[in-house]
């Protein structure tokens, strides 16, 4: 079998343009921390509000942890709670989430806060909210005849 | 096709028939594209939080 | 200009009658999921109601199902029994009785899946994500739709395995390669979804069982969903490859390299899903971007795919005394459709890559995941390089089969419908990419969020979607016009169907490409590899399953 020789050359710079991203994104995931949204933890979603810490959702100062605040949501058809919240500009901010029902999206929009909520599963994201404005929460996975009808808003204010 | 005037015409542009120099000058164009979209998200990911 | 003697080889009428009765169904998926599009694209631009209460997400799910699942599994069984029977020979009566029996039981699976969707059983989109719970009628019509392609497929195996076995130690016709390695590629994805539809979501629909395991059932939706695109891809790249080489008068680039390309996707197609799943909960991140380094493996057939095709027509163009560096575009056949139409889905493959490897690169995926970036992304692979493409073979397919002729002016309205779509396109997807990136959601009805800025900002782009979306559904019906020509009105006689031949024949494929034991087993491997582990964890650290919902 035989490759033309600009094709050979054609596939090496290719080929490592995509190591280059593979190795960007790598050590965006690895090194610097910048992994997707992947947490392993589980709950009964029959008992979700039973259950910590989503018998209070909402936003909750917190001492002694690598982020500053907890910002919990539970979702259900069609809305979240809470429905809305305000946080401090520059907080360090975990969000976590789960559903009651179906699968729901869990997206901020214009941020990098974009998860998948399942049934049975905590999602978890943290990040430093460090953008002042108004940020839509909007499910977008569709979860029924409500789909477009759930959302939340997250304030972003200076204090 | 006229013969004659494929011959002189070699001696002024030396031009392979079988060269495939477009072939990769498109994709390098392509390629570039591809670069050029991924760095654009890229930076809207880091600019992002 | 025909100068072999295979190229005079017609396809079979009874075979041809086999392949016509696909793509019927085919078209008039492409007909109705059209106008659901066209719907779809006028509510989202907030001046439209749907009447009667129809939902929107029922249309959707029709869409989804008629477009990504219909029209794309038809016309592709259709094509490649055709291609088989053309380059291997006419199948056998047994293979075509498996032609047969699989088109109706694809076809009545179909119908009861159309059955429960129109009334409103089974609005759970094209992907029916437990614990969303349809009717089992639907999932037992989509297993009926899958267990049929399998059938179809066998009919391209049998007469591939004779073929072999009439003429040992040569490589098998290259269309005919091919197609077997896309069925068996299919063959192997589909195992997923039938597990997960088989052992979970019929047994609990019927209510034998009270809870489903979610993420397991997505898990395996995705082992099918990735290889599900590449099934709709490699039809168009056979055309690519071997048909288009020969409707502009050129030679095929390297015959060896297309089959490598080939077997290139049967290994890196499959152990790659977890690139849907990157947002999602329960799965490790290291799994995620192991699985996300295989998916850049198969960057790499296409990048030797656009190599070969430019070489062809640079090849070409410099037969025909093109000069310079661009000089061989020119000389392109323009003016025909059998190869204008599939060059604009060529085209609109470069964006559509793209915009794929953007999706797939880990944790840049949280900037578009399930917004209407990614509905902006496979319009232009699925909808537009893959259609296109399909409608382009479809142009000569179809008269050849039926025993009639493209004329000049059906070829001039094939080409128009060729260029709406491309115009279409660019408005309905540029519009999509960009509302994407501000984080407009798919899968949505069109709403302001309580009049959020946000929201409201997305509007423009979504009026730009129902322009496009609206120049899309006339070339739908342009190209319905034409193919109710080519099938019923056309003139009699003769329509080629174009087989390229390699550059260099001296060069003959090495045998090693037709040892399935050889490539299946290194598929086997890397699927375990992929999957084994992160899939035990999935299962050993299982939450409570989920009941049943109808939230629609
Ligand atoms: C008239 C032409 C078309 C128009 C106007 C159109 C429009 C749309 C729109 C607006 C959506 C997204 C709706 C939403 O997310 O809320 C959509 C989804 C989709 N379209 Fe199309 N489309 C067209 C043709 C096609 C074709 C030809 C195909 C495939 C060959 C296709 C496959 C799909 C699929 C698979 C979905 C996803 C459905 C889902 O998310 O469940 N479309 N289409
Ligand atoms: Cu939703
Ligand atoms: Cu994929």
């Amino acid at each position: 079998m035989h490759m033309h020789k600009l094709e050979k050359i054609w596939l090496i710079v290719g080929v490592s343009c995509l190591v280059l991203f593979l190795t960007t994104i790598g050590v965006s995931a690895f090194y610097l921390g910048n992994k997707p949204p992947s947490c392993l933890t589980t709950v009964d979603p029959d008992k979700v509000d039973q259950q910590k810490p989503f018998d209070k959702p909402g936003l909750h100062k917190v001492e002694g942890k690598d982020w500053d605040y907890e910002l919990v949501y539970v979702a259900q058809a069609f809305s979240y709670n809470p429905a809305q919240v305000k946080v401090p500009l520059g907080a360090k901010v975990k969000v976590i989430a789960t559903t009651k029902d179906v699968i729901h999206g869990f997206e901020v929009a214009g941020t990098n806060i974009n998860m998948m909520l399942e049934p049975g599963y905590v999602s978890e994201y943290t990040t430093t909210f460090n953008k002042a404005g108004e940020y839509l929460v909007v499910c977008n996975e569709y979860c029924g005849s409500g789909h477009h009808l759930m959302f939340s808003k997250i304030e972003v204010v200076k204090q | 096709m006229a013969k004659a005037e494929l011959k002189t015409e070699q001696k002024t542009e030396i031009e392979d028939s079988s060269s495939l120099k477009g072939t990769l000058a498109s994709v390098f164009f392509l390629g570039l594209f591809i670069v050029i979209t991924w760095v654009s998200v890229y930076m809207l990911f880091v600019e992002r939080f | 200009m025909i100068n072999s003697v295979s190229a005079k080889v017609k396809v079979d009428p009874k075979d041809a009658k086999v392949s016509m009765a696909h793509f019927y169904v085919a078209f008039i998926a492409l007909a109705l999921g059209g106008l659901m599009g066209l719907l779809q694209v006028l509510v989202r631009s907030g001046k439209f109601e749907l009447p009667l209460g129809i939902g929107y997400y029922e249309i959707l799910t029709t869409h989804g199902v008629l477009m990504g699942l219909i029209l794309t599994t038809f016309f592709i069984m259709g094509f490649q029994y055709a291609a088989v029977s053309k380059t291997a020979g006419t199948h056998s009566n047994a293979a075509r009785r498996a032609g047969w029996i699989g088109f109706w039981l694809m076809t009545i699976g179909t119908l009861m899946a159309a059955a429960m969707i129109l009334t409103n059983k089974a609005s759970v989109l094209y992907t029916f994500y437990a614990p969303l719970q349809a009717h089992w009628i639907f999932y037992l019509g989509l297993t009926l739709v899958v267990v049929g392609s399998w059938v179809d497929g066998a009919a391209q195996i049998m007469t591939y395995a004779k073929w072999r076995k009439n003429n040992p130690g040569k490589p098998s016709p290259l269309l005919t390669f091919m197609a077997v390695i896309n069925t068996v590629m299919w063959i192997v994805a589909t195992l997923g979804v039938a597990s997960t539809v088989l052992f979970q979501l019929l047994p609990w629909s019927l209510g034998l069982v009270d809870r489903v395991d979610v993420l397991v059932s997505r898990t395996l939706f995705w082992y099918f969903g990735h290889p599900l695109v590449y099934f709709w891809l490699l039809p168009a790249y056979m055309a690519w490859y071997v048909v288009i080489p020969k409707v502009i008068g050129g030679k095929i680039f390297s015959d060896s390299l297309a089959r490598l390309t080939f077997i290139l996707f049967l290994l890196f197609s499959v152990p790659v899903g977890f690139h849907h799943q990157l947002m999602e909960p329960g799965i490790d991140p290291a799994w995620k971007f192991i699985q996300v380094i295989l998916t850049f493996m198969v960057v790499i057939p296409s990048l030797m795919t656009a190599f070969s095709l430019f070489a062809t027509f640079e090849r070409y163009g410099r037969s025909k005394g093109a000069k310079g560096l661009f000089g061989w575009f020119k000389v392109l056949p323009w003016n025909d459709a059998r190869f204008t139409v599939p060059f604009i889905g060529m085209v609109a493959f470069i964006p559509a890559g793209a915009g794929g490897i953007v999706n797939a690169s880990n944790q840049m995926d949280q900037v578009v995941h399930n917004t209407i970036w990614v509905t902006g992304h496979f319009h232009l692979t699925v909808a537009t390089a893959v259609l296109l493409t399909f409608l382009g073979v479809s142009y000569w397919l179809v008269p050849h089969l039926t025993g009639r002729k493209l004329t000049k002016s059906m070829n001039k309205l094939a080409i128009i419908q060729g260029w709406v779509w491309f115009i279409g396109m660019t408005f309905m997807s540029v519009a999509m990419h960009l509302e994407g990136l501000l984080g407009g959601p798919r899968r949505s009805s069109f709403s302001t969020y309580g009049n959020s800025q946000q929201a409201l900002d997305w509007i423009p782009y979504q009026i730009a979607q129902a322009v496009g979306g609206s120049i899309l559904f006339i070339g739908i019906i342009l190209f319905l016009i034409i193919f109710i020509n080519l099938a019923f009105f056309a003139p009699k006689g003769e329509e080629e169907f174009p087989v390229g031949e390699a550059e260099n024949l001296e060069e003959k494929a090495p045998l090693v490409f037709e040892n399935w034991k050889l490539w299946l087993g290194i598929t086997a491997v890397l699927i375990l590899f992929a999957y084994t582990v992160p899939f035990i964890d999935i299962i050993q650290n299982a939450p409570i399953g989920s009941k049943g919902f109808k939230t629609w």
